[in-house]
């Protein structure tokens, strides 16, 4: 054991200075592979991270959003409605919520106005987001005015800044009071903007969506499971697209990794006729190319994955960020929370450096098992 | 130390263009003794030493190496024996390039995984017995054909091989070297080292250090002095 890691010792060094050697050559192909593990990692780390992202958004939300339809289109819950959806088995709490979008000219951003069930500020005082938080440069206790849609100014004074916890979720909010907001938006007394419904039991709110189909037949009621499967299909599809484009990067590096090893050059040939000649084992050639192998590749892995990490969670994947987020429109800036998750490590790591390994090993087992009586003739 | 009997050698066996470079030799190579092949170009000295090396099996014929058969053994028995008795010098050299002269002559203990401390020291001695000593960290391709040979002789003893098998030894250098070269040899002899080479050099074959002269031509001995 001892003599067989003093061996392997002595094989790295050689192949570190055989790489040293080719410099250029190995450098060229480093960069390459790095290239193309940073793009797929990119994507992967990305779409995964917005994927977590939207399932959160979506966590916190109920069960069955009501909206009312009229002529097709989503209008606002008029009073008593709200009771005529009665007791339906299954449904925990009915919460009718009043919430609108508002668009401030100041910033050029969407911002999303909204009473909340419970604590909600009392009248004059908001709660803002971290995005208002940054583009306004808004702290606690500052005074802020919106001109609201029918031209008068409105001043509120801000009463806290939410968490940053999940920007996806809280980035454009501005909580008020029932007063404040109807106020603002001239929101007629009585009504509102849609009805919460929270459901225990998954199972049961399909049960619950046909219940409200039959009392309420001017009604929407959107599931979230619905919504989480449509999110889900978007993000597939877009990532589908991505890995193919990039499918032809892999393509050209797998032809450039195969043209590298199989074209063994004549030089390398030579020294492994040599290697051989002097007392090397078929082994000892096989491992030395194999821990040239590995040190190439893991390096590009490394090398690639922290670019992808770095260039996905702290400049926002700027490169292939908008094929992929596209419906983030709704959030014109958020930062993804980072995470890695250990099977997509494992399934890129195996995706790179296996082929690669195996593309390097093939030809020179060939070569290492030939006779080297050739070296004696030059 | 080698006996070798019977020995036929093919190459392209089977096809149109087979070629028989070893057609019937027998041959006793004794040990502590400067052994030296002579005979014209295609005469089928350089395939013998690579039967005598363990660098290819013969294709008929036996070969004894301490009495034991070794033409039999499987490829890893055949390196391992090449690797402990026998050292190489080749007639190009054949020194790995980008690699210090120190490096090269250490390469074929590698697989020995000794210190490299003791590896070290060896190779160190063996430079100052060549003269080479000031030259350890040079790349061998900035060597020139002289230091490039001493370099692989060097490397040829690097293991403390039993015999030291030199194909054309001074094919690739001037008188003055050549001169050089077979005073090393007759150093090394002078230590009971034993030493096969092949040549067509009068200088060598000629020289007072061969203690035999075997005369090859299409693949036979054909006197033996
Ligand atoms: N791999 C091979 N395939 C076919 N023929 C070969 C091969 N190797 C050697 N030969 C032939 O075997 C014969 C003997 O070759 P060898 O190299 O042993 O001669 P040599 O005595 O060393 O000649 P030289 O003095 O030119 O080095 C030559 O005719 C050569 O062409
Ligand atoms: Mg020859």
């Amino acid at each position: 054991m001892k003599l067989w890691l003093a061996r392997q010792r002595y094989l790295i060094d050689f192949t570190l200075a055989s790489l040293a050697r080719r410099k250029t050559r190995n450098l060229g192909l480093l960069f390459v592979y790095t290239v193309l593990v940073f793009m797929l990692a990119s994507v992967t780390l990305y779409s995964h991270a917005l994927r977590q992202e939207a399932a959160r958004v979506l966590a916190n939300s109920p069960e069955v959003i009501v909206q009312r339809m009229v002529a097709g289109r989503h209008d606002l819950i008029p009073p008593g409605y709200i009771e005529k959806i009665g007791r339906i088995r299954g449904v925990q709490t009915r919460e009718a919520r009043l919430w609108g979008y508002y668009y401030d000219a100041v910033t050029k951003a969407n911002y999303t106005f909204m009473v909340p069930a419970q604590g909600a500020p009392a009248g004059g005082e908001i709660i803002v987001g971290p995005a208002l938080e940054r583009s306004r440069g808004l702290a606690k206790n500052n005074g802020i005015s919106f001109r609201s849609y029918s031209g008068k100014l409105h001043t509120f004074v801000v009463a806290d800044v939410l968490p940053q916890a999940s920007e996806l979720v809280s980035a454009d909010l501005v909580l008020m009071s029932d007063e404040s907001f109807r106020a603002f938006f001239d929101y007629p007394a009585g009504h509102y903007t849609d009805i919460a419904l929270s459901v225990a039991n998954p199972l049961e709110v399909r049960n619950v969506a046909l219940k409200l189909a039959a009392a309420l037949p001017d009604a929407r009621p959107i599931l979230r499971e619905e919504v989480l499967r449509t999110y889900a299909s978007i993000f597939d599809w877009r990532e589908g697209i991505v890995l193919a484009l990039l499918s032809a990067a892999i393509l050209a590096f797998g032809i450039l990794a195969w043209d590298k090893a199989s074209g063994l050059s004549a030089e390398e040939k030579r020294e492994i006729g040599i290697l051989k000649a002097i007392g090397w084992e078929t082994g000892d050639v096989i491992s030395m190319k194999f821990w040239e192998g590995l040190l190439v590749s893991l390096t590009a892995f490394l090398l690639g994955f922290v670019a992808a990490y770095a260039h996905v969670f702290h400049f926002a994947a700027s490169l292939f960020g908008p094929v992929l987020k596209g419906w983030a429109v709704l959030y014109p800036r958020f930062q993804l929370t980072p995470q890695i998750d250990g099977l997509q490590v494992a399934t890129l790591f195996f995706f790179t450096v296996v082929p690669y390994a195996a593309a390097v090993l093939v030809p020179i087992w060939k070569a290492a098992i030939t006779d080297p009586d050739s070296v004696m003739r030059g | 130390m080698i006996e070798l009997s019977a020995i036929r050698k093919a190459f392209n066996q089977g096809r149109e263009n087979e070629f028989w470079a070893l057609d019937g030799i027998d041959l006793h190579i004794e040990a502590q003794k400067v052994t030296a092949l002579r005979g014209p170009s295609g005469s089928g000295k350089t395939t013998l030493l690579t039967l005598v090396g363990c660098l290819a099996r013969p294709t008929e014929g036996r070969v004894r190496l301490a009495g034991e058969d070794i033409s039999g053994l499987p490829e890893r028995f055949l390196t391992e024996i090449r690797r402990r008795r026998f050292g190489f010098v080749f007639q190009q050299f054949n020194l790995i390039k980008g690699l210090s002269a120190l490096d090269n002559i250490i390469l074929p203990a590698y697989p020995t995984g000794q210190p490299r401390k003791q590896l070290l020291e060896r190779a160190e001695e063996l430079l100052a017995r060549l003269k080479l000593g000031h030259r350890r960290a040079a790349k061998v391709e900035w060597l020139s054909g002289g230091e490039q040979q001493r370099v692989a002789i060097c490397r040829a003893l690097i293991n403390d091989p039993e015999l030291l098998i030199a194909d054309e030894p001074t094919a690739n250098l001037d008188s003055h070297l050549a001169r050089e070269f077979m005073a090393i040899l007759e150093a090394l002899a002078g230590d009971g080292r034993s030493i096969l080479l092949s040549s067509h050099d009068p200088l060598v074959t000629g020289s007072e250090v061969v203690d035999r002269l075997v005369e090859m031509r299409d693949g036979r001995i054909v006197d033996d002095r």
